[in-house]
């Protein structure tokens, strides 16, 4: 047996088990209608209330949480659901981002009469705008190219490794290495990236100016009902066949390979529609927070976008998304007053959360449940964990 | 011709810290599928060590050839205790290992912080690994040589362990087979602790040797992790002769490749030509042989 290979004998809870049968029936009728019912809340919460009683300020900060629960949908399908540790989003996001970065940065030129983004003329960047600049003028190529540029370049490396049943841990280290190849690299071009500063200084967004509050609220309510739309369509993906055929492949591929399915598709798939995902929200946080640079794709951001999804559990969708912006909340407001107590936090949150509460906050009641039955009965089964 | 020396000298060497730190995770990663992404802050520790040592003893050349058990001993119970504390919890979920042990890292890293501060550190060098030597109109750099020379000690003495001593057997029957090694009486649990400890022990004495090439901080191990799994993940686990091999090709290319383009650019080259080769064999260069699914 080689053991990096095992599959994850001891997945994480999916679902809840079903509740008792004796349930009333006003309850049976809540149950068939919690999960519209509080999708419908939680719309309302973000797009209509928060706006409302949120500074400007709060409300840009939330808008870049919003961008890392994006990240998260993604991050649960393919890790959650498909088992893929995804250690490289910062790659996908970072796609995403600069493919808008460098749209804005074009835009922004233009509007000035220059031919070369501000960056550039600092430079002094020779011949001219390089060519590989230069169809990101066009507002709708670049649109595409954030979510088509991160979906391709998951499957073509998807493609390669998946096929190869290069899988677990093997897996993991190739998508950490490209998020810091990626990051390396950018650093490397700074005549044509900006280096380690990255992309910033952002004046327009498609005609609208982003110095204006009003407008970075506008691209609030476009990040929320991206992640709202988003949710829904993951948890749709979630309920289908192919989600069930998903989770197989985690728990058991050489099973499923045996059922006459093709694992390798399975799991491509999961890993293309999360890079995408990543790859949105990277073009989303761009005009929300003004920046996008190496220091926010590389492997440590990159880890951190599984991190999130960990502590609120991977595998529930709800969860992962809550989860991915309670820690960049926590992120921003703890490293900012107290820089070191930050840092031993989020070690901490891995170790917990991940070490011991694998299947994340979000089982935390289910968790609770089982010990206190498993503690009534006699003998309980040994060695089962969650 | 000088050119291509230098290059080669420069590849080999790099090749020969990339094997020091590669040792160990080929060991803990082959015998028990851990991926522990906190042997970077071992190496840490073991560089640490030596610095911290360094100021009592005042002589350089002592407090190093002092430094490198005190830090195989020091990182190793850092790995043992790790072991103990947390791994041996997480058998059944290798992935989740990695980010645990992700998690000690980053608390190990500011740790490391906090005691001895965030800008790096400079230990002294001896006088005699501060020089170079001329061969052949290169010049080869005297604390290259050591490390080179150490990292194949290194290699030797584990390889006539795992070959020659009872724990060495016992090591790789766990490799091979831990579920028949156990039935067959060995406590795979000892054997993984002890396997963990000197895993560990060789990412401090690879610390220790960092230090003759430049300054250390807190994200000295961080720095080459990355790069250490790869070679890992080419050369095929637990097997030393495929660490060997990948780290020295690795460095070569690296080398070769930084001096005909870019840093950035080599990197990028490498990763690609990684994952082209994984198509070729994608469980590496060499692998323990199984019948069970892979």
């Amino acid at each position: 047996m080689t053991t990096t290979s095992t599959p994850p004998t001891a997945a994480p809870a999916t679902e809840p088990p079903a509740g008792p049968p004796e349930t009333p029936f006003l309850g049976r009728f809540l149950g068939r209608f919690r999960t519209p019912a509080a999708f419908l809340l939680g719309a309302v919460l973000l797009v209509g209330v928060a706006p409302l009683v949120l500074s400007d300020f709060r409300l840009g900060l939330l808008a870049k949480y919003l961008c890392y629960g994006i990240v998260a949908v993604g991050v649960s399908l393919a890790w959650g659901r498909g088992g893929l540790l995804v250690l490289g989003q910062g790659v996908f996001f970072g796609l995403g981002g600069y493919a808008m970065a460098m749209h804005l940065k074009l835009a922004d030129a233009a509007a000035t009469g220059e031919t070369l983004p501000d960056f550039m003329l600092l430079y002094g960047t020779e011949g001219g705008l390089p060519w590989w600049w230069q169809p990101f003028a066009n507002p709708a190529f670049a649109l595409a190219m954030t979510v088509v540029l991160p979906m391709a370049v998951a499957a073509l490396l998807g493609a390669l490794v998946f096929r190869r049943r290069v899988k677990g841990a093997y897996f993991a280290i190739l998508s950490q290495a490209l998020a810091a190849a990626l990051a390396i690299w950018l650093v490397g071009q700074q005549a044509t990236t900006g280096g380690t500063n990255g992309l910033t200084g952002f004046q327009g967004f498609f005609g609208y100016d982003l110095n204006d509050p009003i407008n970075q609220r506008m691209v609030y309510v476009v990040i929320a009902v991206a992640l709202l739309l988003l949710m829904a369509a993951a948890r749709q993906l979630f309920v289908s066949r192919y989600g069930e055929l998903l989770i197989a492949v985690r728990d058991s591929e050489e099973r499923v390979r045996f059922l006459g399915y093709n694992p390798a598709n399975v799991k491509l798939v999961a890993y293309v529609v999360a890079a995408g995902m990543a790859g949105l929200a990277g073009a989303l946080f761009v005009p929300a927070v003004g920046i996008i640079s190496p220091a926010l794709i590389g492997i440590v951001p990159s880890i951190g976008f599984v991190i999130g999804a960990a502590v609120g559990g991977r595998a529930s969708l709800v969860g992962a998304v809550l989860g991915a912006i309670a820690v960049a909340w926590a992120q921003s407001t703890l490293s900012d007053a107290w820089p070191a107590g930050w840092t031993y936090l989020q070690g901490l949150l891995f170790v917990v959360a991940v070490g011991f509460l694998p299947g994340g906050l979000a089982s935390l009641r289910t968790v609770l449940r089982r010990r206190r039955t498993s503690s009534d009965r006699v003998g309980a089964t040994k060695g089962v964990t969650t | 011709m000088t050119v291509i020396l230098n290059q080669s000298f420069t590849g080999v060497s790099i090749g020969a810290v990339l094997l020091l730190i590669a040792l160990g995770l080929t060991l803990t990663f082959g015998q028990m599928g851990v991926i522990n992404m906190a042997h970077g802050e071992f190496i840490m520790a073991g560089a640490y060590t030596t610095y911290v040592l360094q100021k009592p003893i005042g002589d350089a050349g002592v407090s190093l050839l002092l430094a490198l058990p005190v830090a195989f001993l020091v990182a190793g119970s850092m790995g043992a205790l790790l072991e103990w504390l947390l791994i041996r919890r997480l058998y059944t979920r290798p992935l989740d290992t990695l980010l645990v042990t992700w998690g000690v890292s980053l608390m190990l890293q500011q740790l490391a912080r906090d005691i001895f501060g965030a800008p790096n550190v400079q230990t002294t060098a001896p006088g005699l690994l501060t020089g170079s030597v001329s061969v052949a109109g290169v010049n080869l750099a005297t604390s290259r040589l050591f490390i080179l020379g150490f990292a194949l000690l290194c290699v030797a003495g584990l390889a006539a362990i795992l070959r020659t001593t009872p724990l060495g057997r016992r090591i790789r029957a766990v490799v091979q087979n831990r579920d028949l090694a156990e039935v067959s009486g060995i406590a795979t649990g000892r054997v993984d602790r002890t396997t963990f400890f000197i895993g560990s022990g060789l990412a401090g004495m690879a610390g220790v040797a960092l230090t003759l090439i430049g300054p250390i901080g807190p994200t000295t191990g961080t720095n080459y992790i990355v790069d250490a799994f790869l070679v890992v993940v080419v050369g095929g686990i637990g097997r030393l002769r495929g660490a060997v091999i990948t780290a020295f090709v690795l460095g070569l290319l690296q080398s070769v490749l930084e001096y005909s383009t870019t840093v950035s650019v080599a990197k990028v080259v490498v990763l690609v030509g990684i994952v082209a080769f994984l198509q070729w064999r994608p469980q590496g260069l060499y692998t323990v042989r199984t019948r069970s699914l892979v």
